[in-house]
Order: structure tokens, then sequence, then C-alpha cells
């Protein structure tokens, strides 16, 4: 790890006006991806702005969205009774995600910007990679190459998203609030993230010195049957191989709405308008899912090892909506 | 840097890179905590935070100062052994016992969890008020904890005679 200088912000003021001062700085949260990037050298800030001390609420306002503070821990994001209780979703994909450990370190705000774990990314000595060394080249484009991406990849990079927690906000409609030298703005989640393109080291639609404080929950009825779907290749504690967070609302057996976001196949969280298109108005019944993961999935391009997803994220896809109708 | 460590107050004046399980192990004298994969995969550094379990190497000591820190050192002594350490004694949770300190903290804080009601992955009703800790539960709720030995079915045995009855 390269040596840095340390500051605690008092608040997202203090943070900002921090960030923009000095070169080369990381926000940290509780550390869990940054700490380790920083130890292998792929993360080398020269400054990290401790920000946990920061926003620590889950307010539910007035018209029904619930705003979660960007230091929240994901454990009392998914523990929230609110949150268990309307947006199930949302609490089932974060305890989908990593440890108990992991998760009363890790924050909101830093769930969002975590890294993919593309071996290769993570691979500094020796593999070239775009997303770490811009210009270099993809070694997992024809490589070992699994658990890369089937959707929206570019020929620059392949890697995955890594987050479970981002799939719900994705399926959610969350709002990202943040903060920065130009002043407070939002951004809605779904374009949050980037898709690699030609750039894949540029992965958030954030400006240099932003700050996200906030994640808003707009009031969704939908969300109170909802679910997340994780399949990996081991029951617990591993990325996704393939994931779904849906909701759906059924209304004399007909689709009347519906949401869902898929995990594990592309650079960023898919939000699977497809889907979502073609189910309502239509009867909510197995088959039916599967026409509309089919199509979903009609532009997904396998690598040399992970055709294998395509098939998979159809039937997870159906089978997470067919659960979800009584 | 100024900590609390199991009861005491302990000073250290470390590298700022310095992870929490470096600094107990390498400044404070406190070897309890293992140091396994050192990326936050394994467990076996899993130290307790203001009663909450965490993976101590992935945590920058400094953001822990001034926090309530306990090792395995502050849970019981070979003389006196806590409830759960004994229990692993009794029915054989532990082989080489590198992974042991990391599971007992563990174990300790998600009894705790499960008490105040979290939820897990495998939790069915995510809205139900209390948690029965059964054997999908236990090992869901044990996943950040790897045994290589593979003594997991003694481990899962000792939590269930420890807790167990008083949590269900």
């Amino acid at each position: 790890m390269e040596s840095f200088t340390f500051a605690r912000a008092a608040d997202a003021r203090e943070a900002i006006a921090l960030a923009s001062s000095r070169s080369e700085t990381r926000y940290l949260g509780g550390g869990t991806n940054l700490v380790d990037l920083m130890r292998e050298t792929i993360e080398r800030p020269r400054t990290l702005i401790d920000v946990t001390g920061l926003a620590n609420e889950i307010a539910v306002r007035g018209d029904g969205a619930v705003v979660i503070g960007a230091a929240v821990t994901n454990t009392a994001l998914a523990e929230h009774r609110h949150i268990r209780t309307l947006y199930p979703v949302l609490s089932r994909a974060i305890l989908a995600g990593a440890s108990a450990q992991i998760r009363n370190m890790a924050t909101v705000g830093g769930n969002l910007l975590q890294r993919t774990r593309c071996y290769y990314f993570y691979d500094n000595e020796a593999a070239a990679c775009n997303k770490r060394a811009p210009g270099s080249g993809c070694d997992a484009r024809d490589g070992f190459n699994r658990i890369h991406a089937i959707l929206g990849a570019s020929p620059a990079c392949v890697a995955t998203h890594p987050s479970d927690m981002c799939v719900a906000l994705s399926a959610l409609d969350a709002i990202v609030h943040v903060d920065g030298p130009n002043g407070p703005r939002t951004i809605p989640m779904t374009d949050f993230h980037r898709l690699p393109e030609d750039r894949p080291d540029i992965e958030t639609m954030l400006e240099t010195g932003e700050l996200i404080t906030a994640i808003e929950l707009p009031a969704a009825a939908i969300a109170r049957r909802s679910t997340y779907r994780k399949v990996r290749d081991r029951a617990s504690y591993a990325f996704a191989l393939v994931s779904v967070a849906a909701a759906i609302d059924v209304q004399d057996g007909v689709v009347a709405d519906v949401r869902l976001a898929l995990g594990g196949v592309a650079h960023k969280p898919w939000r699977a308008h497809q889907v979502e298109r073609l189910l309502v108005g239509q009867p909510a019944t197995h088959a039916a899912f599967r026409v509309a993961a089919e199509a979903e999935l009609a532009d997904a391009v396998p690598l040399r090892d992970n055709a294998f997803k395509i098939e998979l994220a159809r039937r997870t896809i159906a089978a997470t909506l067919a659960d979800l109708v009584p | 840097m100024r900590f609390h460590i199991n009861g005491d107050i302990r000073e250290a004046d470390v590298d700022i890179r310095t992870s929490l399980l470096d600094l107990l192990r390498e400044h404070l004298a406190l070897p309890g905590t293992k140091k396994g994969c050192n990326q936050g995969a394994c467990g076996a550094c899993t130290v307790l935070v203001d009663g909450n379990r965490i993976n101590s190497c992935l945590a920058l000591a400094v953001q822990y100062e001034e926090r309530e820190i306990t090792t395995i050192e502050g849970i019981g002594t070979v003389d006196q052994l806590d409830a759960l350490q004994a229990m692993f004694v009794e029915h054989d949770g532990f082989q080489c016992g590198y992974c042991t300190p990391g599971q007992i903290c563990s174990a300790i804080a998600m009894a705790a969890e499960a008490q105040r009601g979290l939820p897990s992955f495998v939790t069915p009703d995510l809205a139900a008020q209390a948690i029965r800790l059964d054997h999908d539960e236990l090992r869901e709720r044990m996943s950040g904890n790897l045994c290589r030995c593979g003594a997991y079915n003694g481990i899962i045995d000792a939590i269930r005679a420890t807790f167990v009855e008083e949590v269900a």
C-alpha cells in the first residue's frame, strides 16, 4: 500500500472542500473494497477522506419516499423495518451480498462505488486491463471469462458490476443524491453507472470531487411484493453469476405493473426494460415470463466460457417472477 | 492513536496504513486474532467493534480510534472459558484452531444480531419479529467464517448448544 494522508470530514461541505484542495483524493466509507484495492496498489490515493461520520440516518418522508444517508451501513439498511416490510427486494439483495462482517462495515454510498471483481482487473502484475490501465487491452475478452458480461459489453471491457444492492436500487428507480464543487444534484440510479464503451475506467456519472450524500427510494407500492434471487457457485458468500431483482403487481391474473433488473450480466445493474414493456397487460403465467425473458436476452453476446449465463438468466427471470405470483 | 480494547485503553504510534488486524497482532501483542487471507474472504480476523463483528484485515486502524474493540483475548481465558468456547471443546468445534478465534467472535455477534431480529438471506419472512436459528440460518449467518479443516458440523453444534435455546 502506498502512503497517504488521512482526514476525517465533519460534514459534506468539509469533505468536498478537502477533496477540492488536494489531488488524487478518495472518500472512504467502510473500506471493504477500497482498502483491499489500495493494498494491491490498484488504487493509489494520496488523501483519504473518511466520510463514515456523515449521513447515518434513514428518513421516511411525508410523501412515502425513503432517504437513506450514504454512510448508513449495509446491515442497518437491510435491517430497517420500513425497508424489510415495504421494499423486501432491497433487504434481501443486501443480505445476499458478502458476509455479515463485511455488511457491518460497508456503507450504502461505498457500495455504489465498489469495483469489478474481474480477475484481470485485480492482476496488477501481469494482466492487461483497460479499466486499470486505459489503453493496455483486455485479457478477459479472450481469457477465462466465465463470470463476465453477456449484455452491454464492449471490445474494451467485459467486466461486470459486483453489487447486489445496486441491482435492487435499479429496479426500484432509486435516485442518487450527490454534492460537489458545483453544488448538489441528483442522478437516477439507472443512469448512475456507465456501460464500458471505450472508457471502462470511467464507471459512474460522478464528476471530480463529487460525494454521494444519500439514496432516495421513491414511494412504490409495487415493491411490497418483491424479491431478490441470486444464482452463484456456492450457496453463500460468493458473487452472482446471475441475479434478479423483481417486483410485480398482478390484478385478476394480469400483470398490471412489473419492475425487473439483473445482476452479474453487465458492466452496470441491468434494468430489464424489455421484460417490463412486454409483460404489462399480459397474463401472469410462467409462459409469458419466459417469452419476456427471451426478448430481454435476445441481444446477449456470449464469451468463450459464459454462454451458460444466457439461459441461466432467462430461467432465473421466469422463475423469480413465477415465485412472486400467488 | 488511542484505542479501547478489551476494556483497556491502549495507545500506539503506527503508520497510517496499518490495518486493525496488524495493530492488534504486531503492535499491541494481541495475537489471538488470526491473519488468514488478509482480503476479507476467510473471517479468521473477525473482531467485535461496539458489539458488531467486522473483518479487522479490511479495517484501517485509524478509523477505529475511540471505538470499543473486543478480541478473543477479551472473551475468555484458559482458566475461565466463555460458554461458547467450552461448547467448542465439547463438540469438537475446532481442529487446527486457526479459524477458531474468528469463529467465536463471529458467533457471539451473530447471536446478538438474531436476538434483535436481523434477518438473513435465508429468512423466509423478512418482516418476521423473531428469528428462529435453525440449521440453515446458522450456516448462512456463519458463512463469513471459513474453516478449511471442515469442522463445520462441530462448530454449528457448539453454537446451537450455546445460543439456540435462549434465542428461540
